[in-house]
């Protein structure tokens, strides 16, 4: 009697839950999906880039390219996030503050980008930019280059990155209310004052964590900014462009050399993201 | 929200008064700056489309090698969607069922194809799936090429379309009420008749929400592609990359009608994507 009570603890916790042997499986099969798709290629770009030996691997990051390439990119995420940030911040506050006609509609346009295809990201600007265009040519006249240099690079950072920020704000914003800042107004605080000492304060954690994201997606994005560099080495490859020259070379090792700084980043992100999670879940938005 | 609209709607005005200021500044900043950097750009693809004619645009749409580019595309789009929803969905349960050592970890990982750029992704896959990388040597002997071939396609579109059916279908899971499960059980309902006649069909929005979104991400893509793809004309070439060598040709018609037809048909799937939801709040009373 005990025994076949105790076997058939082992079989099953509850009726609401899966007997061990099915937990145990279930478990497996994911953890084995997971190791194989997600974190076998984080490995990989981590031994490729290790794979002549550390030497070589901090010779392909002091090459002058690929100094040019890292200070481009750095330089690319410093202009589009601090503009994404901007807009957010105006939009969020727009559209969590006020109620106005068409405010759903904003929302999903916001998003847009998300689900144009990079290349087509960076396509748009070829178009009103390239040869052909009305703009392109017009602005040429008065020695402004969009495409194939920093101008264009920026843009399309910029338009793949668009919603990040604001989507993370606009939930958090709306779920905060406007209580606080008929508050603050009420007691004689002035717009600015109110925004920077009140709501600023409120959203801060959330705003973080957008920024991350956006910031992550600018410095690794690769199609849409594949598309208008023009590929000049040294003056308009990103890291990612240039992490494919490199690849295409044959020069796999200095290429992952290159990519495991990316990798890097990536793992950075993901730590601060999941630590603000864990830390700050509350005030970061309702939509997680 | 839905009712704050109505009552924005029902004052017959644009906006509902309001003692905080900023309305003006913050939405007209907002428009332009989506305009500026979402809206013309889309609009001025949307024109030359739109001056090409009918014919010509039909014919240049309808040249096989474009045909082929977006059935590559989407088949591989669908197999890797498909296989994604069997996994994902196998993952969102594990990590919000079950307790193990390590969860929050596998948790946080899930995201990685969120932050590492796509061209770091499509180097390592390669790299891993070619004929002597770590998995692609065991399928060798076997004949079986994954790199340079269609799987190559899809293993890369697993990869960065993982995290949309996991992140769509963990917070629906945890919102499932323990109650309808426990009545399940008490009516005499075995746990496997729980699962998929209690549980499964409440999350069915949510499964076929990923499905799509991981599909759109998949069409779209571009990064993690060109590396493992081989890029082989009717065999392994995606729609994005034609567009690229379209680019590269200075065949902007080209371009342009490819990326117009795949615009059309991702803006379907986002249509589909919100009667989806739509439909699951009407249903289920919840929805993302």
């Amino acid at each position: 009697m005990a025994t076949k009570l105790r076997a058939r603890r082992l079989r099953r916790t509850s009726p609401t839950s899966e007997s061990r042997l099915v937990q145990f499986l279930l478990i497996a099969i994911a953890l084995a999906f997971m190791g194989v798709i997600l974190l076998l290629p984080l490995y990989a770009v981590f031994h490729e880039a290790f794979i002549k030996g550390v030497g070589a691997f901090f010779a392909a990051l002091g090459e002058k390219d690929a100094q040019a390439a890292i200070r481009l990119t750095l330089l690319v995420a410093a202009i589009a996030v601090p503009l994404n940030v901007a807009f957010g911040l105006a939009a969020s506050w727009a559209i969590a503050k006020f109620e106005f006609k068409g405010k759903a509609f904003l929302i999903t346009l916001i998003d847009l980008p998300f689900s144009v295809s990079p290349v087509i990201s960076g396509l748009v600007y070829v178009l009103l930019f390239g040869a052909g265009s009305f703009l392109g040519p017009w602005l040429k006249s008065y020695g402004i280059e969009v495409l194939f240099a920093l101008p264009g690079i920026v843009l399309a950072t910029i338009f793949v990155t668009f919603p990040f920020v604001a989507r993370e704000l606009i939930p958090l914003m709306q779920d905060q209310g406007t209580g606080d800042e008929e508050a603050a107004l009420s007691l004689g605080a002035n717009g600015w004052q109110t925004f920077f000492r009140v709501t600023l304060p409120n959203i801060k954690w959330g705003l973080l964590y957008g920024v991350l994201l956006c910031n992550a997606r600018a410095m690794g994005e690769f199609g849409a900014v594949a598309v208008v560099s023009g590929k000049i080495r040294g003056q308009t490859t990103t890291m990612p462009l240039q992490v494919e020259m490199l690849y295409n070379e044959y020069n796999a090792s200095a290429a992952f050399a290159l990519a495991s700084l990316l990798a890097l980043l990536a793992l950075v992100t993901l730590v601060l993201k999941t630590a603000l999670e864990w830390r700050f879940g509350n005030e970061i938005a309702a939509g997680h | 929200m839905s009712t704050a609209v109505s009552t924005a709607r029902k004052g017959g005005r644009f906006r509902r008064p309001s003692v905080i200021p900023g309305f003006g500044l913050t939405l007209g900043f907002t428009l332009t700056y989506f305009s500026l950097i979402i809206l013309i750009p889309l609009l001025a693809l949307a024109i030359r489309s739109a001056g090409l004619g009918p014919e010509s645009f039909w014919q240049a749409a309808t040249d096989a090698r474009v045909l082929g580019s977006l059935r590559v595309s989407f088949a591989t789009a669908l197999i890797a969607a498909g296989v994604n929803v069997i996994f994902g969905t196998v993952i969102a349960w594990v990590l919000v069922r079950y307790r193990f050592p390590g969860r929050r970890i596998f948790d946080a990982i899930i995201d990685l194809p969120f932050a590492l750029p796509t061209a770091v992704a499509g180097i390592a896959l390669t790299a891993i799936y070619a004929p002597n990388g770590a998995v692609g040597a065991l399928f060798a002997p076997l004949g079986w090429r994954i790199a340079y071939t269609p799987a190559g396609i899809v293993i890369a579109m697993i990869f960065i379309g993982l995290p949309f059916v996991v992140r769509t279908i963990q917070p629906i899971l945890e919102e499932v009420s323990h109650e309808v499960e426990e009545a399940s059980a008490t009516l005499g309902a075995s746990r496997l008749q729980t699962i998929t006649r209690v549980i499964l069909p409440s999350l069915t929005p949510a499964i076929l929400t990923g499905f799509a979104l991981a599909f759109a991400r998949g069409v779209g893509e571009y990064g993690s592609i060109i590396f493992i793809a081989g890029n082989i004309p009717f065999v392994s070439e995606i729609a994005p990359l034609l567009i690229y060598i379209r680019l590269q040709e200075f065949n902007y018609v080209g371009a342009t009608v490819i990326a117009t037809v795949m615009l059309l048909l991702s803006f379907a799937l986002l249509f589909v994507i919100n009667l989806i939801q739509a439909w699951s709040r009407r249903r289920y009373g919840y929805g993302n």
